[in-house]
């Protein structure tokens, strides 16, 4: 019994990886000053190009590599919209979002259902012994070790690393840094597209392992990128809590499975949703905090309760970048 | 001048050109004749009275919503959330015709309440994202995103669950209902001249609040710039509040067309992507609402007209989206050049 759930939460992280590898992305997007609203339809189209290179090419490699290119390229038709050519944001990204989920399935039609490669686990050595980790963290697959990496690298680059800081600054106060020297819109051009690129290999994650094939619009894949979209938000913009969202995530969406044979009154389409208001609820308690109104009601509380709960706020709060979605220009 | 009228108009349909080419080369993508593809759009489209019916009941909901977007855009709020909007309003609508189809009332009567209580379900999830927005701080695209899982998961439970038909329930919806609650149709057509009637005024009622009322101005006041606003004495959060409640009442409208005039019943996909169309319709048009009523034939149409083509050319049917999402992106690349090249022009 204990061996099964073991093997459950192993596959919750493998389950995650992919989310893990867009919520960065779009961390690292967003952390530069700019909204990847595209992400949903961005993912659904390289999962569908990735699979479709791998299968032609018969190379998992290759399959990967076209989704990470995919996902790149419609960054940077968004980061060419809103940086160079100063439109919205949020509306290119939106209608790219829109437009690439209808391109993959139009282009997918005809791969629809083919079987093509998929990725398999690759057990470390030694580590894959040891008893209880070794069954949770070292039987994956090489994608989900990379996302374990991704975190640590990704935290460590933006709050320990000159570039990181970097980063950071186009993103709160971009002005200042183009004082210090920054390339503001070069860089946020490449952390855009970089971004991209990681959102793009989520695709594929999913559709050469985690949800290996393309079904078209059942692939199950619809709604993802949406739901990255509100974990980077959970996440604070810091890839350790982003990564815990996902976790979170991952671990609601098992349970709901997991729960469906206990819970033989509830429809199983209903659990797999179930994930979503509590999604909704953090995101309030993470912004309630920002709200002008808390602080006023705050401040007519007892001074105990008042300290308790500010503290508790705190812990949850999350300020976006100050300048996200604002474009920058010089003079 | 190079911001003249046949400037603007040039790069509009540069864009428009540049959409056609897009898809003309995503179709050859697929070895798929472009013409032929476009032609039984057409014909999928305008080529039958019985398929231009077919339109006209995609562009009532369609034109609806597009109507509630330009009140919450005119304020500078993103209504993502209008998805769940229009489930909820389908779902209110449904709830009173479920309540009241064998009280014996006049069915005109139980009708009528049930399109109101459609309004106020759209209304009252709207005002959760508006809530949400000004009391929370959550931003109004993201708890809008959320909300509308929320919606289609309530939806499901009450399909699959206390809604659900006798014997088995499963995704084709609910027990339809009889004949005498569904809008009145043209003879041999689900077309509802009724719901068509409705969505004209909707969007003719959205004209003009938004150009000649006091409220359309201050409106527009907050979406140009919100603190400006506060500062004038406009009160900032109840409006953004009250636009989106605007808004969620034409979505609850939508929602509620499709249960009483195209569905007679609640099915799991009854916002039908309706409500994110109408975002890119709305931003097609540049936020004007003069051009909605066309441009929301002109989406329908396409929408329609691609229904054949897995039949006929074993194409796939979102090639429709694929040219709606070219169109918009197109138009907006093609308006930032222009703003950058006039900018170069007059410095």
């Amino acid at each position: 019994m204990n061996n099964i759930i073991l093997i459950s939460l192993a596959g919750v992280l493998t389950a995650a990886a992919p989310v893990i590898f867009a919520v960065i992305g779009e961390t690292l997007s967003e952390r530069a000053g700019v909204i990847n609203l595209s992400m949903n339809g961005s993912i659904l189209l390289s999962a569908m190009g990735g699979f479709a290179v791998a299968v032609v090419t018969d190379n998992l490699l290759l399959g990967f590599l076209a989704g990470m290119l995919i996902g790149a390229l419609v960054a940077a038709v968004l980061a060419f919209a809103s940086i160079t050519l100063k439109q919205s944001q949020v509306a290119v990204g939106f209608v790219l979002a829109l437009l690439c989920r209808d391109l993959s399935y139009f282009l997918g039609n005809p791969i629809m259902g083919q079987s093509g490669p998929r990725l398999s686990s690759a057990p470390m050595p030694f580590l894959s012994d040891i008893p209880v980790l070794g069954a949770l963290f070292f039987k994956q697959d090489v994608m989900t070790y990379l996302s374990f990496l991704l975190i640590a690298a990704a935290w460590i680059f933006i709050f320990r690393t000159r570039p990181g800081l970097m980063l950071q600054g186009i993103g709160e106060r971009p002005a200042a840094a183009f004082v210090r020297g920054a390339h503001v819109n070069r860089l946020r051009y490449f952390y855009t597209i970089l971004g991209g690129a990681l959102i793009g290999l989520a695709g594929p994650i999913y559709s050469l392992s985690v949800k290996a094939g393309w079904k078209g619009t059942i692939s199950g894949l619809d709604g993802i990128g949406w739901i990255a979209l509100s974990i980077t938000i959970f996440g604070g913009w810091n890839p350790i809590r982003a990564a815990f969202g996902a976790y979170l995530f991952a671990l609601l969406q098992w349970l709901g499975l997991a729960l469906q044979p206990v819970l033989p009154g509830i429809p199983a389409q209903v659990l797999q949703v179930a994930p979503f208001p509590l999604m909704i609820l953090t995101l309030l308690f993470v912004n309630i905090g920002n709200a002008e109104w808390v602080e006023r009601t705050l401040a007519s509380l007892p001074e105990p309760t008042r300290r308790l709960v500010a503290r508790i706020l705190r812990g949850l709060r999350a300020t976006p970048p100050a300048a996200l979605g604002v474009p920058f220009e010089t003079e | 001048m190079r911001n003249s009228r046949w400037f603007n108009l040039t790069v509009q349909i540069g864009a428009v050109l540049a959409a056609l080419l897009f898809t003309t080369l995503v179709l050859l993508a697929t070895k798929a004749p472009p013409l032929e593809a476009f032609w039984n759009i057409a014909l999928g489209s305008v080529g039958s009275w019985g398929k231009f019916s077919d339109v006209l009941i995609a562009w009532v909901p369609l034109l609806l919503v597009t109507a509630g977007l330009l009140i919450t855009f005119t304020a500078g709020l993103w209504n993502i959330g209008i998805e769940g909007q229009i489930t909820l309003g389908a779902i209110f609508t449904t709830w009173v015709l479920l309540t009241l189809q064998d009280s014996g009332w006049n069915p005109a009567i139980v009708i009528t309440l049930s399109i109101l209580a459609g309004m106020l379900g759209g209304a009252l999830w709207a005002a959760l994202a508006g809530a949400l927005k000004t009391f929370g701080g959550v931003n109004e695209i993201f708890g809008g995103l959320g909300l509308n899982f929320v919606a289609t998961a309530l939806n499901l439970w009450l399909i699959f669950g206390p809604w659900k038909r006798p014997g088995v329930a499963s995704m084709s919806g609910t027990v339809p209902f009889d004949a005498s609650l569904s809008l009145p149709a043209l003879p041999g057509s689900r077309l509802s001249l009724v719901a068509v009637g409705i969505a004209i005024l909707a969007i003719v009622f959205v004209y003009f609040l938004l150009k000649d009322t006091y409220f359309g101005l201050r409106l527009k006041a907050v979406g140009k710039n919100a603190n400006a606003a506060h500062l004038l004495g406009v009160p900032t959060w109840q409006y953004m509040l009250v636009s989106f409640m605007l808004c969620g009442v034409f979505a609850g409208l939508a929602g509620a067309m499709q249960v009483t005039a195209v569905y007679h019943r609640l099915i799991p996909s009854i916002s039908s992507g309706y409500g994110f169309m109408g975002l890119l319709v709305a931003m097609l048009i540049n936020f004007l609402p003069i051009w909605a009523a066309p441009v929301a034939l002109f989406f329908a149409a396409l929408n329609i007209g691609s229904i054949q083509l897995p039949v006929v050319l074993k194409l796939d049917s979102t090639l429709a989206g694929v040219l709606q999402g070219t169109l918009v992106l197109f138009v907006l690349l093609a308006d930032g050049a222009r703003q950058k090249f006039i900018k170069k022009e007059m410095p």
